[in-house]
């Protein structure tokens, strides 16, 4: 039983660390596209954790069903979202962010 | 174990009141809906662990998954909106 719930603890420390990582590289990356790339993944890993370890901590109840459903339902609508605001952004016209190198200043 | 749980909320609160510097400060408008989309992906997990300290997870598991389905229609509809905002031919 204490093993159980260490390691949920674990488990749902983890998926903290992955959104405390999405939430930084949303702020810190220079572009939309790396800020997408960041917080689409990172979130996405975060959740499904942080519902793994509930899952883990609740034993096998209705409970961890209904826990396991959200994991399934995170883990399909998450990227989705991402995907389709990305879309969105590239028929919108929004240009990629390009390292500015002495090699192509040329570009501008 | 509940301490776990009290300390668990007051981490996700503070992870969730970071990218609010992104929905006010973003460049363009996909840059808001993105955090607008991030900070509701992580508020579902901060309801989720609400439901733990309370002991009230039956009724908290099923606000959850409304708000999951609520957060995604909105962002999906956001993105609909702006793929047609492309014709009017604003930068």
């Amino acid at each position: 039983m204490t093993f159980q719930f260490l390691l949920a603890n674990l488990v749902v420390t983890a998926g903290a660390f992955f959104l405390l990582v999405g939430s930084v590289g949303l702020v810190r990356l220079p572009d939309f596209y790396a800020r997408a790339h960041a917080t689409g993944k990172s979130d996405t890993l975060g959740v499904i954790l942080v519902t793994l370890g509930l899952v883990i901590h609740e034993g096998l109840t209705l409970n961890s069903a209904k826990l396991a459903l959200i994991l399934v339902f995170v883990g399909l609508t998450n990227p989705t979202a991402t995907h389709a605001l990305m879309r969105a952004a590239i028929r919108f016209g929004l240009k990629p962010w390009f390292r500015k190198d002495a090699s192509d200043d040329k570009e501008g | 174990m509940d301490k776990y749980f009290v300390y668990l909320g007051v981490v996700l609160t503070v992870i969730i009141l970071i990218p609010l510097y992104r929905i006010l400060r973003g460049p363009t408008l996909f840059d808001r809906m993105l955090g607008a989309g991030a900070v509701g992906t992580k508020t579902m997990v901060l309801i989720l662990t609400i439901g733990f300290i309370f002991n009230r997870v039956d009724m908290f598991i099923d606000i959850t998954l409304a708000y999951a389905i609520l957060n995604f229609i909105g962002t999906i509809a956001i993105a609909k909106y702006l793929l047609t905002l492309k014709s009017r031919g604003k930068p």
